[in-house]
């Protein structure tokens, strides 16, 4: 037991302490100082507001992660949470501003389930494309994403853009949606975070933290204790035997895509409901590739992409210092990143065979210890 | 003259095991020299060490009076040393003259010169009584063929001392006589065979000398001429070979599978099962033979429901299953143990508790108000079966990847045979294990047989199957061609059947 929790930690230590030294080196190399580099960012980000917004950034990853962990767990690599979820926020905004105000709760949740519907809508799609004609979904989210992001959210946005007539709105560069009625919104933490620290200056601890806490619990549950998730895992480590099983192949990917896009769904809610309250050009992208990443690092375990999310959102925070100090360039932090990814993979792999290795091992000492002489 | 080989004190210990303790070998030049052995007593790790897969960690390796040291099979090959594996290394979409130069081809300015290659083949060939046509595509080959054309390969790339390993697993009785000639021919010309095997009568058909070994050390190198099958058996496994006899007969009046005129192909459309009618009673085994790839996994799977009928119907414990997806099938009380384990069986990343409720998932006592995975109870179940069927691994959260072969194999009957079955389809059931684990496999059938189960066996083992059976079907290109009383059958009138030689 303690050697397994020693193998899980020393994996992802090892790919940080890497990440760690080659990016002093590149710092090094373009002529910065390493050690002020850092601990101006160590200094800047163990403030709290840094903190609270590294929370912030890591539900958003932690999210997108878990959704490409439920593909993943049965082989499924679905990239189109990026469109998934900036398609989903997109209708969310939209269905949210034109209901209310109303009572908050059912407010909440209607723009929470629209959120929902449409991500798993979109990745049904790629889904039922592969169960029915073969198409792998790696191409299709992509073509998904292409569809949901230029195509669908550009062209609905430029129509639906709130403020005054369609033609001078779109030559403005500030388009955007209605905004969604207070009672849509999803209150700040800040009161509950003051009452424990201190006052908090200009940001706001989305509540939206919760809604990640409780996907990690659904997903952990519903992968590792239920039966429609053994069928998933037992798809993913092997198809033959599953569908020799009784697991019915077809069904089990629809529904892992369908599931993946629900959860992919709710990626930008965060923002969308704690901060921007309405869809507009600033609207973050990207959270749904760097979920990709995050999950590999978290090996699609729900405490283990926390940390993950974690991890990552901190240095995506931190990093801005480096250049408001003129320290660094801030993408020393894009590079740190992969490295840490590219080292993590490595390293789990490593891991992964020591670890078979020592079951063979001890499974051939069974053996033979019980080998009548 | 010196020796072939001579293998001297050989001692190769993997992490936890001792797969060769002490090995001493002699082989002579032109000599067939059979190695016999149950599964795990050591003869491929043996192999592998003479072929330069695995170094030894200790012992002196001598080939023609020469002291060698083996990198990579690579240096074999370069010392005169072939091996031809179990399982055949051939591309499909190649020619027989560009499987055989693959790795090895003659070049001229760079360029393939399969003139010279041609030429240097029909050569090995004819030297050798090998015929076959370089121009055919290897996959219009029949077992015998792609077994002869690996065989070619190597003594192509000059080999003087062929390793055969289970040769004869993958033939029937009339390739295997053909297989023998061929070996024969090239003892004539001076090969000096080593000839790794376990069924006896074929080895004291063909050896010059007989190596035994058991539990990684030699126990004894006879003479054909001095021994009985008998004897063999009893050096292999130290005491007396069990038989797969059933005794008395337990066949009932109730019919519990029911397959009338049943069609079914492939994934490519092939027809593969054609209009295949039986019915099986309760308390029945029913034996399946035919030489692989004649309709038996297209017939296996389309009862389980994974692969679609094409036409006729399949009727179970009184209830037309034809239409019914796999589950359904399999919570009805129909247990499946496939060919190829790792293929159809197992999950191999995943624990052995989680295997052990593989097929049965959705059944007690593996889940708690039909949705949750009672781990408590799974886990309690997989540690019973270990028990009951002597799975011997660490424990049951040890990956399955980790158990040898006989301990997966035995896991799949386990949890077959402790799950609420009217009928099992087992297929291969004791492939690949050692004579200790095929007779515990053996005695479960017998016993679930007599408590009323339902069995469709299908075995490349014909003394199984014709041991086991109440009856015996021959399948020949998906059509079934004979059924037979398995009392009054003998292996070679089954193999006859088999290949249709019977015209």
């Amino acid at each position: 037991m303690v050697k397994r929790i020693g193998y899980a930690v020393a994996a992802p230590l090892a790919a940080l302490i890497l990440a760690f030294v080659v990016s002093s080196a590149v710092l090094l190399l373009s002529g910065s100082n390493p050690l002020t580099a850092w601990s101006n960012m160590w200094e800047f980000g163990t403030r709290l507001e840094t903190i609270l917004l590294a929370i912030n950034r890591a539900s958003a990853l932690y999210i997108s992660a878990i959704a490409v962990a439920i593909g993943f767990r049965m082989n499924l690599f679905n990239i189109g949470v990026e469109g998934q979820y900036i398609l989903a926020a997109f209708m969310a905004a939209a269905v949210g501003s034109q209901i209310g105000p109303m009572n908050p709760i059912l407010h909440v949740a209607i723009i929470l389930l629209t959120a929902v519907a449409v991500g798993a809508a979109w990745s049904g799609l790629a889904g039922l494309m592969k169960v029915t004609r073969n198409v792998h979904e790696v191409i299709s989210t992509i073509m998904l994403n292409a569809i949901a992001v230029a195509g669908v959210v550009s062209f609905l946005l430029a129509k639906w853009s709130a403020g005054s007539a369609g033609a001078s709105a779109s030559q403005t560069l500030d388009v955007a949606l209605d905004p969604i009625p207070e009672s849509g919104w999803l209150p700040s933490l800040n009161p509950l975070v003051e009452f424990f620290t201190r006052d908090i200056k200009r940001i706001d601890l989305f509540s939206f933290v919760l809604v990640a806490v409780a996907v990690g619990i659904l997903y952990h549950f519903l992968i590792n204790k239920t039966r429609l998730g053994f069928d998933l895992r037992a798809t993913g480590a092997n198809p033959m035997a599953a569908e020799a099983s009784g697991v019915n192949p077809r069904k089990t990917i629809l529904l892992a895509m369908v599931l993946s896009g629900a959860v992919a769904g709710l990626v930008g809610l965060g923002d969308l409901l704690g901060d921007a309250h309405a869809y507009n050009l600033r609207f973050f992208q990207g959270l749904g590739f760097s979920g990709i990443a995050v999950a590999l690092l978290g090996r699609n375990n729900a405490i283990g992409v926390a940390f993950a999310a974690f991890a990552i959102g901190w240095l995506e925070r931190s990093s801005g210092v480096l250049e408001v100090r003129g320290d660094a360039s801030r993408e020393i932090v894009t590079i740190m990143i992969g490295i840490i990814i590219l080292a993590a993979v490595i390293a789990y792999a490593l891991v992964e065979r020591r670890r078979a290795a020592d079951e063979a091992r001890a499974a051939a000492a069974a053996t033979e210890r019980e080998v009548p002489a | 003259m010196d020796a072939a080989v001579v293998l001297e004190g050989i001692t190769k210990s993997f992490p936890g095991i001792v797969a060769n303790d002490d090995v001493n070998l002699t082989v002579e030049s032109g000599e067939i020299h059979a190695i016999c052995g149950e599964n795990g007593a050591g003869k491929s790790t043996l192999m592998k060490i003479l072929y330069g897969m695995q170094p030894p960690d200790e012992g002196r390796i001598v080939v023609e009076g020469r002291e060698v040291s083996f990198s990579s099979p690579r240096d074999a090959i370069a010392a005169g040393i072939g091996m031809v594996h179990q399982h055949f290394m051939l591309a499909d979409n190649l020619t027989v003259l560009e499987n055989v130069i693959l790795g090895a081809e003659p070049t001229h300015r760079g360029v393939i010169d399969f003139q010279a290659a041609r030429d240097h083949l029909t050569e090995v060939g004819e030297a050798y009584g090998l015929t076959i046509d370089p121009n055919d595509l290897a996959e219009t080959l029949e077992i015998g063929e792609r077994q002869r054309v690996e065989i070619i390969k190597v003594l192509f790339r000059g080999a003087r001392i062929l390793i055969l390993d289970e040769p004869t697993a993958v033939l029937v009785p009339q390739e295997v006589e053909e297989l023998f000639r061929n070996l024969r021919e090239l003892r004539a010309q001076g090969q000096t065979i080593i000839f790794i095997d376990h069924k006896l009568d074929e080895v004291l058909a063909i050896a010059d000398s007989i190596t035994v070994l058991r539990r990684g050390k030699t126990v004894a190198t006879v003479k054909p001429d001095d021994v009985t099958a008998r004897d063999l058996a009893e050096l292999m496994v130290g005491s007396e070979l069990p038989t797969p006899e059933t005794r008395e007969s337990t066949v009932t009046d109730e019919v519990v599978l029911e397959v009338h005129d049943l069609h079914a192909a492939d994934e490519e459309g092939n027809p593969r099962v054609r209009g295949v009618s039986f019915i099986l009673h309760k308390g029945e085994i029913l034996g399946v033979a035919g030489v692989e790839g004649n309709g038996q996994s297209e017939l296996v799977e389309a009862i389980l429901g994974i692969t679609p009928v094409t036409s006729g119907s399949i009727r179970f414990a009184g209830e037309d299953i034809t239409e019914w997806p796999v589950r359904r099938i399999r919570e009805a009380g129909v247990g499946y143990i496939p060919e190829d384990r790792h293929r159809r069986g197992l999950l191999l990343p995943a624990p052995v508790w989680e295997n052990d409720m593989l097929g049965h998932q959705t059944q007690e006592p593996f889940v708690k108000r039909g949705f949750w995975i009672d781990n408590k109870a799974a886990t309690k179940h997989a540690a019973k079966v270990m028990e009951d069927f002597d799975v011997r691994a660490p424990g049951v959260n040890v990956g399955v990847h980790a158990l040898s072969g006989g301990n997966q194999q035995k896991l799949i009957v386990g949890r077959e045979m402790s799950a609420d079955l009217k009928a099992l389809i087992a297929a291969h059931p004791t492939r690949g294990i050692d004579v200790g684990a095929q007779s515990a496999v053996w005695e479960d059938l017998k016993e679930a047989r007599r408590d009323g189960l339902a069995v469709v066996l299908i075995s490349a083992d014909l003394e199984e199957l014709i041991g086991l059976s109440d009856r015996l079907l021959v399948i020949l290109r998906g059509e079934i061609v004979a059924d037979l009383d398995p009392s009054t059958v003998t292996p070679r009138g089954l193999g006859a059947y088999m290949t249709g030689a019977t015209d």
